[in-house]
């Protein structure tokens, strides 16, 4: 009873959403503010009952309700509760529904707060977005519906997939897909934009803080993401670039490359129609990724098990989205110059290049990950492109980029005076180039030219991100600070500069091992003694594992005991490998059993992996900057409140 | 759709194992360090995403051994990775090689920048012409 | 053309492009790079008797279907029935390489679903088969009468990809259908 009334509760949502789509659209055209003041309602209705099928969903797996298929396949009687509601989203239908599940709260939240926006504007935003919303809820009811029926229902299930049965797993998803369809928010801007011709730099303001939030959360799914695979897959390694991994990264970096182009926009008008178009790619690369992973057309250990019909529905649906978009900028664009200028030396300048390179980047990423198939199609023959080129290629763009990070940051607007901006900045560029030789020579004894760079350029982000907040701690009393804006950014670029800190030190000076290992014995790794206690048999709520105790010792001295599993999971007999980890924020100590040798002798791989936390704190406090960012006076005053100060102002001056 | 999930199933079954090798191969060190680079470097091909060093099917097991076999019989790297290509094509190498074709694939990037580089300069060069003064300012950023 | 249109031209060929990767087929499969070429030489003991030998030399003169097999490969057992049809038809010499198993249990799964091989190769280490790229079973190799490779199949064989993909090359002499 409760599926069908899912089902019938997403056919609602559909309803609502067509209503959605069609009236404020029509209605900005003309003029009618009852059409355009539908839109509110027909979003809070469609996501009332896209939530009800949620719930329904979610009552379906909790209850353990065998006779729906996609519990049938994903979930088992003895799965955790944590993971049979994480399960929900666990594989492609479920997770389908959380997507459209997101985007209907993300338009729900424009509807809501939109006090700035003006009448037609908000409508166009709201009409988009319910466009967007009816494909995909199509693509849910005629591909990929949750609530399809299993009769006779199963005994048992088919559990879900072991790798995902982990907390970190579980909000990976939700994270991830908040930015995602986040940035559909900042296309939905651009195309209402596009389609009034109202394109002057108000419309960069509203934008802003709604793609900072989505951005914000799409980091923070990623970072999820990387950390949930080093610590589950058993190797130590945080970054493969996957194909599924690359499809979340593409839209990051041109998600940040907008950020940054919108910070232009807003401040001088320039760059308009860059802007539009990263806004507009930016959500494509998100459609492009669903269609990646869920159409079979690439390899990945991440793909969901899907086939090529849903992958023509989705591209037919990616085709419309992102051509009809194109159109409208190919009309629009030519209008936009304007005849602002700025010198050789300024932020705009640096934006510009942030820009570049950024797209850059992301073109790179997307080459790699498309080029075998390419190659495949044209030749028949297979090449490779892992991370031996995707490592150095990605440098190529990046490492550029970080150097002129620090010197962007603090270069002002339409020209920068070339000797103050030195004066400011010299001793910092030589305190990090000396950092650069001492933190690998003193610290860790090894240097070579690609450490020295690698070292220097993460210490002058984080010395030149430093340099504005200091300022503003010293400050006199009573004069202004900072602003939150300006805060936000040192911190966000300090996050930057700690995650490179974090790659150039573990990718340097990590060290692997591979040994055999038996009950009595130890091994040496980085000056650490691993021994191996003993092994024991474990059960948990729905595996069965083998446990080793390993004591960690330092120059005799005790320092932790950590216990790696090798577990089968009862249903899908699959092995998983749990690792034991010392976790710390100066090193990780990691140990992952391999495979069993003999009677009680196991291979396994221990690693050091010095300042590895580094990586995903660093982007922890990104995301904490782009949050401090969003906090910013201006976005919290009302838009009517700011329009009334800005010409008071205007009319005094 | 189950046997589509099965072969996700077994692809990541095989993913969460990795290579025997017990203790050192070699007693050189360099010959270890050159094994271990290769072996790392080469496509695990029954599962497509991982090297022969971090799977531990039969194939990959066969391959580690029939590398560290031409390590001993003072074959060369390129000899080493002709062996395998020859055999499974150039999908076997987690590297391209750097031949006529592969080497566009390793220029590509710095070609990308440049050309990004080339149009920048053209628009700078067009705003420093431009006036500097304008219009509306904003707080901030 | 304007400069504006660019990003439309471009996203519309990768779409061309998608379009055509998804009909493209299993991203999986790993042509074979024999094709069109000498099949690998080889000379292994038989399965069933150590001291005779097959190889490529036994293989020369006529069409001949090369499978790889094991008895801890669930697809192989899949496609025998179908080999044992192919083989009382007597349309093609089928030539086994048992790869990566026990003899023992070889000859014992022979004996007990029947032989479809006019002999097959024990390859007990594997060797052979790195020599001929094959990284899963069941793979087929269909071998023309100057022991060019024309052809290969990996995954079950059945009466539809034999047509479609084998008797077409064998009927046309070459590796293109």
């Amino acid at each position: 009873m409760i599926p069908e009334i899912g089902q019938f509760a997403l056919i609602l949502a559909l309803a609502l959403a067509v209503c959605q789509t069609v009236l404020p659209l029509v209605g900005a055209h003309r003029g009618n503010t009852a059409m355009m003041g539908v839109g509110r309602t027909a979003a809070t209705g469609h996501f009332v009952f896209v939530a009800i099928a949620f719930a329904c969903l979610t009552y379906a797996f909790l209850t353990d309700d065998f006779s729906v298929l996609y519990v049938a396949n994903h979930s088992q009687l003895a799965l955790p509760t944590l993971y049979k509601v994480s399960a929900v989203w666990g594989a492609h239908e479920g997770s389908l529904l959380l997507w459209i599940l997101v985007l209907a709260a993300w338009t729900i939240a424009v509807a809501y707060f939109n006090a700035d926006l003006p009448d037609a504007y908000s409508a166009r935003v709201i009409g988009v977005l319910g466009f967007l919303s009816v494909g995909f809820l199509l693509f849910a009811l005629l591909t990929s519906n949750p609530f399809d029926r299993l009769i006779p229902a199963a005994a048992d299930g088919g559990d879900l997939n072991p790798l995902l049965q982990d907390p970190g797993l579980a909000i990976h998803p939700p994270l991830l897909y908040i930015g995602y369809v986040g940035f559909s928010v900042a296309f939905a801007f651009a195309i209402a934009a596009m389609i009034s011709g109202d394109l002057d730099q108000k419309w960069a303001r509203w934008t802003r803080p709604w793609t900072t939030v989505a951005w914000l959360f799409l980091t923070l799914g990623i970072a999820l993401g990387s950390w949930w695979a080093y610590y589950e897959l058993g190797w130590g390694g945080w970054w493969f670039w996957d194909a599924v991994e690359n499809a979340s990264f593409m839209p990051w970096l041109i998600g940040t490359a907008l950020i940054h182009s919108l910070a232009v926009t807003e401040k001088r008008g320039l760059f308009k129609s860059w802007t539009l178009l990263l806004a507009i790619s930016a959500f494509s690369l998100s459609l492009l990724g669903t269609f990646l992973v869920r159409s079979g057309i690439i390899v990945s250990v991440h793909a969901f098990a899907t086939d090529p019909t849903r992958g023509f529905f989705i591209l037919t649906f990616l085709a419309v989205v992102v051509i009809g978009a194109l159109v409208l900028y190919a009309w629009r664009a030519p209008s936009l110059d304007s005849d602002a200028g700025f010198g050789l030396l300024s932020r705009e300048t640096f934006l510009l290049l942030n820009n570049v390179l950024l797209v850059v980047a992301a073109a790179l990423v997307l080459i790699g990950t498309l080029a075998p198939l390419v190659v495949e199609m044209m030749t028949g023959g297979k090449i490779s492109i892992g991370p031996p080129w995707f490592n150095i290629a990605f440098l190529v763009p990046t490492l550029p980029l970080i150097v002129l990070l620090g010197m962007g940051m603090h270069t002002a607007w339409r020209t920068q005076k070339t000797a103050s901006w030195w004066r400011l900045l010299r001793i910092p560029a030589i305190v990090s180039l000396v950092l650069g030789v001492v933190i690998p020579l003193f610290i860790y004894g090894r240097i070579s030219v690609l450490l020295v760079v690698g070292c220097a350029a993460a210490a002058w982000i984080v010395i030149s991100s430093l340099i504005q907040p200091v300022r503003s701690l010293l400050r006199e009393k009573g004069t202004a600070g900072i602003p939150r804006s300006a805060l936000g950014m040192s911190v966000a670029h300090l996050g930057m500069g700690l995650f490179v800190i974090g790659v150039t030190v573990v990718s340097a000076f990590g060290i692997e091992s591979d040994q055999a290992l038996q009950p009595g014995e130890s091994i040496e790794v980085g000056g650490f003694e691993f021994h191996m206690v003993g092994l024991s048999n474990v059960r948990g709520p729905n595996f069965s594992a083998i446990e080793a105790e390993i004591e960690i010792r330092r120059d005799g001295e005790f320092v932790d005991t950590i216990r790696p599993q090798k577990r089968q999971y009862l249903v899908q007999k699959s092995w998983m490998t749990e690792a034991g980890i010392r976790a710390g924020l100066d090193k990780d100590l990691f140990v992952a059993l391999g495979d069993q040798l003999g009677q009680n002798a196991w291979s396994v791989r221990v690693q050091y992996k010095p300042l590895i936390r580094f990586i995903w704190l660093g982007a922890l406090v990104m995301a904490l900057g782009g949050l401090i960012a969003i906090s910013d006076r201006r976005y919290r005053r009302s838009g009517r409140e700011s329009e009334a100060r800005t010409r008071a102002a205007e009319a005094a001056a | 759709m189950k046997r589509l999930f099965a072969l996700v199933a077994a692809t990541l079954l095989v993913s969460s194992a990795f290579a025997i090798d017990e203790g050192k191969r070699f007693d050189d060190p360099e010959l270890q360090a050159r094994y271990e680079k290769l072996i790392s470097e080469v496509r695990c091909l029954q599962c497509q995403n991982q090297s022969i060093k971090d799977s531990n099917v039969t194939l990959a097991a066969d391959l580690r051994r029939e590398i560290a076999r031409m390590i001993d019989e003072g074959q060369t790297d390129e000899q080493i990775a002709e062996f395998l290509v020859v055999r499974y094509g150039e999908f076997a190498l987690y590297r391209p090689r750097t031949t006529g074709k592969t080497l566009l694939l390793w220029i590509f990037p710095f070609l990308l920048v440049l050309l990004g580089g080339y149009a920048l300069a053209r628009v700078v060069k067009h705003r420093m012409s431009l006036p500097i003064d304008d219009d509306i300012t904003q707080e901030g950023q | 053309m304007n400069r504006f249109v660019w990003p439309l031209v471009a996203v519309a060929a990768l779409l061309v492009f998608l379009v055509m990767g998804l009909k493209h087929g299993d991203p999986r499969a790993l042509p074979s790079p024999f094709i069109g070429k000498p099949a690998p030489q080889f000379e292994l003991p038989t399965l069933k008797n150590p001291e005779v030998t097959i190889g490529t030399a036994t293989m020369a003169g006529d069409y001949a279907l090369v499978n790889v097999w094991a008895t801890w490969c669930v697809m192989c057992r899949a496609e025998h029935p179908f080999l044992l049809e192919l083989a009382a038809q007597k349309a093609i010499p089928i030539y086994g390489i048992n790869w990566r198993d026990s003899r023992l249990e070889a000859m014992r799964w022979l004996d007990d679903l029947g032989d479809p091989y006019l002999a097959s190769a024990y390859d007990e280490d594997g060797r052979v088969g790195i020599d001929w790229g094959v990284y899963g079973a069941p793979e087929t190799f269909l071998v023309d009468p100057q022991g060019t490779v024309i052809y290969k199949h990996l995954g079950p064989l059945d009466r539809v990809i034999w047509q479609r993909e084998f008797e077409s090359r064998i009927n046309s002499g070459g590796p293109a259908k």
